[in-house]
């Protein structure tokens, strides 16, 4: 017996030793091969495009422009969650690609590190860009990446339900509360929106903030107040679901989709997916203005391109001539088209709505749409943070949207 | 046998040898342990004191900012909550988990047909990936469409359908239910080796003296299986305390931080907010707490044993 009660201890004490060990969450310094030597004509592309159709889009855009510049593509494409992890340990290793694709509120962390090289320096501008695609891509005054299409989110709403109803799709506030009470029945929720405790949740409610006169900066305002207050109302009369604090963005697609839900705030990118029902039809507006005639501010979304500081100068102008490619009007249309996006250069917008009307509400929304980190920069992760969680505080009841706000506010 | 023979045999300077090699067998493992555990400890430690950014990653620098990290992570609104949570997470998942694993163990000492079967295949939501085993759970536990509302929706006279995951009064409760599945096979397992290992004939001798059932359990099965408890509580409470995936894939720490602990935190600073110096001293906290109660256990088992 006594033995065994010293083996005993003796592999309790090793288990111990051995399972507390790994709760280090410490940032490895992994390093993947790369060199920053080697020939100027191979450009080495990293991005997040791994799944078709994106992937092999970007594949054919890349490689027509490898090849008017006689250059050579190495692409790479990672899971998107897994880039900004990637993209640090070659910042340590100092195997950054040549040509760095970047979720555009990422720019300004990975900006504020130093490892990117100003556009500037390659003769690039982003004139005659939409204003808050180039400010997303713009970090103390200098342009640090190009993104030749962006999207947002828009109303989505159920033909058939709303025509059945006699309900016209929403304009403001008022009308929307209205049309989404009348279209709740039984197991039919008037609307879907996603509030998530992640930066989904504040993408989604980020347009009922910025229109109502909210800011990031101070969250705890009557205009944001007002702007919950109205989540919290369409959740309290049961139009939205009480779920809507754990549905990711592709599960409020799910509910509308089966038709579950009269609307939905989505974006372009549920397309394919909507597709596949092929007895849905549906349409897209403007996400509706507090009052008539406002106007709606959504957040920009989309990739930057971006040329990393890898040290060959002449590798990297090749590089900049590679972004610059993917940015001709030309590269800017085809891309919006193929990808259900829209082309970033304001003068392109008009001829691209008349050949896809269904990006119409999308390419409206667009025009005043606001950058996450067009104010905050490097800090908008710890706000976004605040804003979901206070979102997520009001919404199930834990505190009123005044409070919830200043709360979070406070950190 | 060969343990006794071996000293008799070797001289001296030979047994010196045999020292040397002793302790050259120690090497890789050393080597192992200081290099996958120590390196990343001692890493941890020193990023707690920092200010580790993205821009560490780039430029190398990571300024000394002395207690700053701890004081920002433990001044949070969010720290009371994550530590409360942590500590109902943390017992009530090893409470259930060792509850239920006791006596699923107790049962399958009998023999009966397809036992073996039926205990492999209870082995199965500890081979389940966590992160498909949460998608499933999040099925099951959706408020408007989950199969577990369904079900209760069909009952009568239930009118209510909870909502187990998007409210703040249940969250963190399904969290912990759906931890104590994953848990059961695990402590099942080793307590059932953990009753094999006692002798029959105790049970007999007791028997003859009139302890059975609870009786024989209380004077014989709980004593001798001790040892084996306090190490599937203690790797039990290492294990909960610093469960992250199983959180993420059901509530990502919400709603409204009600299913937040110190490691979702801990993992939110680090790689959402990219704040690996706050991350890391959140982390270390969760290894004081591991260590402390790592030593009190064994201090205990000292004593009874």
């Amino acid at each position: 017996m006594d033995r065994r009660g010293s083996m005993f201890r003796r592999a309790s004490l090793a288990a111990a030793v051995a399972v507390a060990l790994p709760l280090a969450l410490a940032g490895c310094g992994g390093s993947s091969g790369g060199s920053s030597g080697g020939d100027p004509k191979t450009i080495r592309v990293l991005d997040y495009y791994n799944n078709e159709p994106d992937k092999g889009v970007y594949t054919k855009v890349l490689d027509a422009c490898a090849k008017t510049a006689g250059l050579t593509i190495q692409r790479e494409a990672v899971p998107g969650d897994t880039l900004i992890q990637k993209v640090l340990q070659q910042s340590s290793s100092r195997t950054l690609p040549d040509v760095l694709m970047l979720d555009n509120p990422d720019l300004q962390q990975i900006a504020a590190t130093g490892a990117l090289s100003p556009l500037s320096d390659y003769g690039l501008t982003a004139d005659g860009y939409v204003d808050g695609v180039a400010k997303a891509s713009t970090y103390q005054g200098k342009l640090y990446g190009l993104q030749p299409v962006t999207n947002t989110i828009a109303l989505f709403y159920n033909k058939d339900i709303l025509t059945k109803a006699g309900v016209q799709p929403p304009k403001t506030w008022d009308e929307l509360k209205a049309a989404a009470k009348k279209l709740t029945k039984g197991k039919q929720y008037g609307i879907a929106f996603s509030a998530p405790a992640n930066y989904e949740g504040t993408w989604q409610f980020l347009p009922f903030m910025w229109s109502n006169g909210g800011d990031e900066k101070n969250i705890a305002t009557p205009e944001t107040a007002a702007a919950l207050q109205f989540w919290v109302d369409l959740v309290k009369d049961g139009s939205a679901s009480k779920s809507v604090v754990g549905w990711t963005q592709a599960d409020a697609n799910d509910q509308f989709s089966a038709g579950n839900a009269a609307m939905e705030i989505n974006g372009p990118w549920q397309f394919p997916v909507l597709a596949k029902n092929p007895s849905l039809k549906y349409g897209v507006v403007p996400i509706p203005t507090p009052k008539a005639g406002g106007t709606a501010i959504a957040p920009l979304g989309g990739e930057t391109w971006t040329v990393p500081n890898t040290g060959n100068k002449d590798r990297q102008k090749n590089a900049a001539k590679i972004v610059q490619c993917l940015n001709t009007d030309e590269n800017q249309l085809a891309l919006a088209t193929q990808r259900q996006t829209i082309p970033t250069k304001t003068a392109l917008q008009g001829s691209f709505v008349a050949e896809n009307p269904s990006m119409a509400a999308f390419s409206e929304l667009v025009k005043n749409a606001r950058a996450r980190t067009g104010e905050l920069g490097a800090d908008w992760p710890k706000a976004a943070t605040k804003i979901y969680t206070a979102v997520q505080s009001a919404l199930t009841g834990s505190a009123t949207p005044e409070k919830a706000l200043q709360q979070a506010q406070n950190g | 046998m060969a343990d006794a023979r071996l000293p008799s045999r070797i001289s001296s300077p030979g047994r010196r040898g045999q020292r040397a090699l002793e302790f050259l067998f120690l090497v890789p493992a050393v080597a192992y342990l200081v290099l996958f555990f120590g390196y990343p400890v001692v890493k941890n430690v020193v990023m707690g004191f920092q200010e580790y950014t993205t821009k560490t990653f780039y430029t190398g620098e990571a300024p000394w900012v002395g207690l700053a990290n701890y004081s920002a992570v433990i001044g949070s609104s969010v720290f009371d909550r994550a530590v409360l949570n942590t500590a109902l997470f943390t017992v009530g998942s090893i409470a259930g988990q060792f509850v239920l694993g006791l006596a699923v163990a107790l049962y399958f000492r009998r023999r009966f047909p397809l036992s073996g079967v039926l205990r492999s295949l209870l082995l199965l939501p500890w081979l389940v990936p966590i992160i498909v085993s949460s998608a499933i759970w999040r099925w099951i536990l959706d408020q408007d469409n989950g199969a577990l509302n369904r079900v209760l929706e069909s009952l009568p006279g239930v009118d209510a359908r909870p909502g187990w995951l998007s409210s703040t009064s249940l969250a963190l409760i399904a969290v912990i239910v759906v931890n104590i599945w994953i848990g059961i096979p695990f402590n099942a397992t080793i307590l059932h080796g953990g009753l094999q290992d006692i002798p029959p004939d105790l049970y007999e001798a007791a028997a003859l003296d009139g302890a059975r059932g609870w009786k024989a359990f209380r004077y014989i099965t709980w004593p001798l299986l001790r040892p084996v408890v306090n190490v599937v509580l203690l790797l039990g409470l290492v294990y909960t305390i610093k469960v992250v995936d199983l959180i993420l894939g059901l509530t990502r720490g919400g709603p409204a931080n009600s299913t937040q602990t110190i490691a979702t935190q801990s993992y939110h600073l680090s790689f959402a907010e990219f704040d690996f110096g706050q991350g890391a001293a959140l982390g270390n906290i969760l290894i004081v707490v591991s260590m402390v109660f790592a030593f009190l256990y064994l201090r205990a088992n000292r004593r009874t044993a």
